[in-house]
This record gives structure tokens, C-alpha cells and sequence, in this order.
């Protein structure tokens, strides 16, 4: 079991991505290999989990689709589970580079912070420029989050980090379910877990489309903008596991 | 025009069920997705409540002269209906979920079973295939778990 503790584990969740999936998990594998791949397979109608294990990842099938917050929460019980010291979570779809990892995971094995999310609006980022309605989204809840939790935060809706054990116990235990990431943020700060953001490049999707479609926008903007105003009367507590560190 | 009393009785009610609803959420009783409806119909109800001038117009055009506060009742009924139908919709994919679930349990009960028994149903699953066939043979399984909740 110690040489788990070397290892990384990247949650990878998926929901009808066979066409991106297999070069995803290749690229991660490929990078380094300490890394191991959990693609978590949302109920896919397609052959994503065939890919995905055909290039080289464990995949856990989900019985029926639970949306992306039951998936990645589901990869994070698995990394808990399983005795991981480290993980990395990434997109289906091929928008996170793999390459990009090792900004992310060097914060952390520095003790820097517990969880390191790759911004795209922070200094040195590529220069990401999103349609302008999600762009007023994306805007509008960093200083939301920042504004609650009086740190400063760019992007509360990347979905790529990296996280130490106690990252991964606060996700593995509570994690929320529809358009979870802006809610994950001020979880983990709520939590007084260290949140570090550092610039990444992220690509243009080349398969499938966005889970976030205009109609569902205002449902988005309304539940995120609620969870986090209810958010702010809840007493939060460190998870066990985390607390024991 | 609307008695004040039956505004102020209404308002409060209204109040009552919009705090109501964000304590259920605080305490993590009530999902976010399903207390929107609850919150909406909450705020209709307040406005409406509030905003006598307003009763009194929606009620001129839809013809009700003798009664404003008819409306407050019409509308409460007809956001109690929508949250209903809601529930139902919701409530059937509870179910479909719940047949799935209980149909990959006994699936893996049996597998599990015959792997530790040895029987023809482990060698034709467990052994000689290799992670690739492996999950070629499940994703099949999709067509029947996946498709069902592939719009929700």
C-alpha cells in the first residue's frame, strides 16, 4: 500500500464521449506513469466505456445517469476508497490538457494548498474568451464566492484540479449534485480548506457539446445563486477523515 | 378593492412559506432543484399579496368585478398544481431509477454468487476475457439502464 502513496489517481467523468475519451486517458497516462485513470461512465449511450478501458483506465460504469456532480463525487469515493493520497480531476471531453498537470500538482506536493484549481482568467491563462452570456456567468459568480468568502477567486466553474487527501475526503463525503463546481468552491473554503488557483490553458471542446445548454442557463444561475445563498447560514464542519490530519 | 386584513394574513402566510422552505434547504431537507418551484410560488403569492393595485387589475381582466383576493386563491391553486405535476414527473423517474437499481443488485448478487461457487456462470464472465471485451460486454447493458434518463 505504500506505493500507493506515490500514485495519482485522475478522475475523469464521462458522459457520451467515446469519440474524446480514449485520448484523454491516453494523455494522462502517458504523461507520467504514476498516474492511474478512473473514468467514471454517466450512464453513457455510447461506447465510452469500451474507449475508456481500452486505453488503459478502470471505469466505473454509473447504473443510470446521475449528471456530473454523482459522477465526480463517484470518482473521489473511489480515490478514497482505494487509499489515494493525491488526485486530479479532469473533463471527458478533452478541454483540460494533460500536460498541464504538473502546474497543478506542484502547489500541492508543496503543502501550498489542498486543493489547486487551474483558472483560465487568471494571470498567464490563455487568454480564454467564452461567449458573452457565459462569461457574465462565470464573472458573476467568482465575485459572488469571492465576495462570501473574502478570497479572491477567477473560476468557480473549472472542473479541473488537483486535490490532497483532504480534498478528496470533502468531495468524496459532500459534493453537490447539478452544476456542482461553484458550490464546490465555497465548500471548500467554507471548510477552511487552502484553495490555490493557477493559470492553465484549456482547449475548445472537439467532441459532443456543453452539458450547458441557453435554455438551461437561467435554471443554472438561479439553483448556483440560491445553493450559495443558503450556503452561508449552514455551520460547516471538517470531514472526519480530514479532521484526523 | 381588497381588505387590508386579508393582504396582510395572505403576505404573511406567503413570508412564512418562502422562510419555511430556505430553512428545509439550510438543513439539507430540501434539494435546491426541487425548492425553486416552492420559491416562486412563495414570491408570487407575496407580490400579489402586496401589491393591491395589481390584484385589483388581474382581477378586472379576467372579469372577476365582486372579489379581488379571488385571484390570491387562483393562483395558489394553479402553482400547487404545476408543483404537483412536478412531484409526479419526478416521482416516476424515482421509480425507473429504483427498478434499475434493484435489477443491477440482483445481477451482481448472482455473479458474485457464482464466482465464489465456481459455475458455469463465472467462467463464462470471470475468467479467460481481457478488460477491453470486458467492457465491451457491459456497455451492451446500456441500452436498456442508460437511454431511459439520457435526456434528464
Amino acid at each position: 500500500m505504500s506505493a500507493l502513496s506515490t500514485r495519482v489517481i485522475a478522475v475523469v467523468p464521462a458522459y457520451d464521449e467515446e469519440g474524446a475519451i480514449g485520448e484523454v486517458v491516453a494523455g494522462i497516462r502517458a504523461l507520467d506513469n504514476r498516474f492511474d485513470v478512473v473514468v467514471v461512465d454517466d450512464a453513457s449511450t455510447d461506447r465510452t466505456a469500451g474507449a475508456a478501458a481500452a486505453a488503459g483506465a478502470t471505469v466505473v460504469r454509473l447504473p443510470y445517469n446521475l449528471g456530473i456532480g454523482g459522477a465526480v463525487q463517484t470518482g473521489f469515493r473511489f480515490a478514497l476508497e482505494q487509499g489515494y493520497e493525491v488526485a486530479v480531476r479532469l473533463d471527458g471531453d478533452g478541454q483540460h490538457d494533460p500536460a498541464e498537470l504538473p502546474k497543478l500538482l506542484a502547489p500541492l506536493e508543496a503543502g501550498e494548498a489542498d486543493i489547486v484549481t487551474g483558472s483560465r482568467f487568471t494571470g498567464g491563462g490563455n487568454g480564454y474568451r467564452p461567449p458573452l452570456g457565459r462569461r457574465i456567468g462565470i464573472v458573476f459568480f467568482a465575485r459572488l464566492v469571492s465576495l462570501l468568502t473574502r478570497q479572491r477567486v477567477t473560476d468557480t466553474t473549472s472542473g479541473f484540479q488537483a486535490l490532497n487527501r483532504r480534498g478528496i475526503a470533502l468531495f468524496a463525503e459532500d459534493y453537490p449534485s447539478d452544476y456542482p463546481e461553484v458550490e464546490a468552491t465555497l465548500l471548500v473554503l467554507k471548510h477552511r480548506l487552502r484553495l490555490l488557483e493557477v493559470p492553465v490553458r484549456m482547449r475548445e471542446r472537439e467532441h459532443g457539446t456543453s452539458s450547458i445548454t441557453l435554455v438551461r442557463s437561467v435554471y443554472y444561475m438561479l439553483k448556483v445563486t440560491l445553493a450559495l445563498f443558503v450556503a452561508m447560514f449552514r455551520r460547516y464542519t471538517l470531514p472526519a477523515e480530514a479532521a484526523q490530519q | 378593492m381588497t381588505p387590508v386584513r386579508i393582504s396582510i394574513a395572505a403576505s404573511i402566510a406567503s413570508l412564512v412559506l418562502i422562510l419555511v422552505v430556505l430553512e428545509l434547504i439550510r438543513g439539507r431537507r430540501l434539494k435546491e432543484r426541487y425548492a425553486l418551484l416552492w420559491l416562486v410560488t412563495g414570491v408570487v403569492l407575496l407580490v400579489l399579496s402586496l401589491w393591491r393595485e395589481g390584484l385589483n387589475t388581474i382581477a378586472g381582466w379576467l372579469g372577476v368585478s365582486g372579489y379581488p383576493p379571488a385571484i390570491l386563491f387562483a393562483a395558489a391553486t394553479l402553482f400547487i398544481i404545476v408543483v404537483l405535476l412536478h412531484y409526479s414527473t419526478v416521482l416516476s423517474e424515482l421509480h425507473d431509477q429504483n427498478v434499475v437499481l434493484a435489477q443491477r443488485l440482483a445481477l451482481l448478487e448472482e455473479r458474485l454468487q457464482a464466482l465464489s461457487t465456481g459455475s458455469p456462470s463465472a467462467a463464462r464472465s470471470g475468467g479467460t476475457e481481457g478488460s477491453a471485451s470486458e467492457a465491451e460486454s457491459t456497455s451492451s447493458e446500456t441500452t436498456y439502464s442508460g437511454r431511459p434518463f439520457a435526456s434528464s
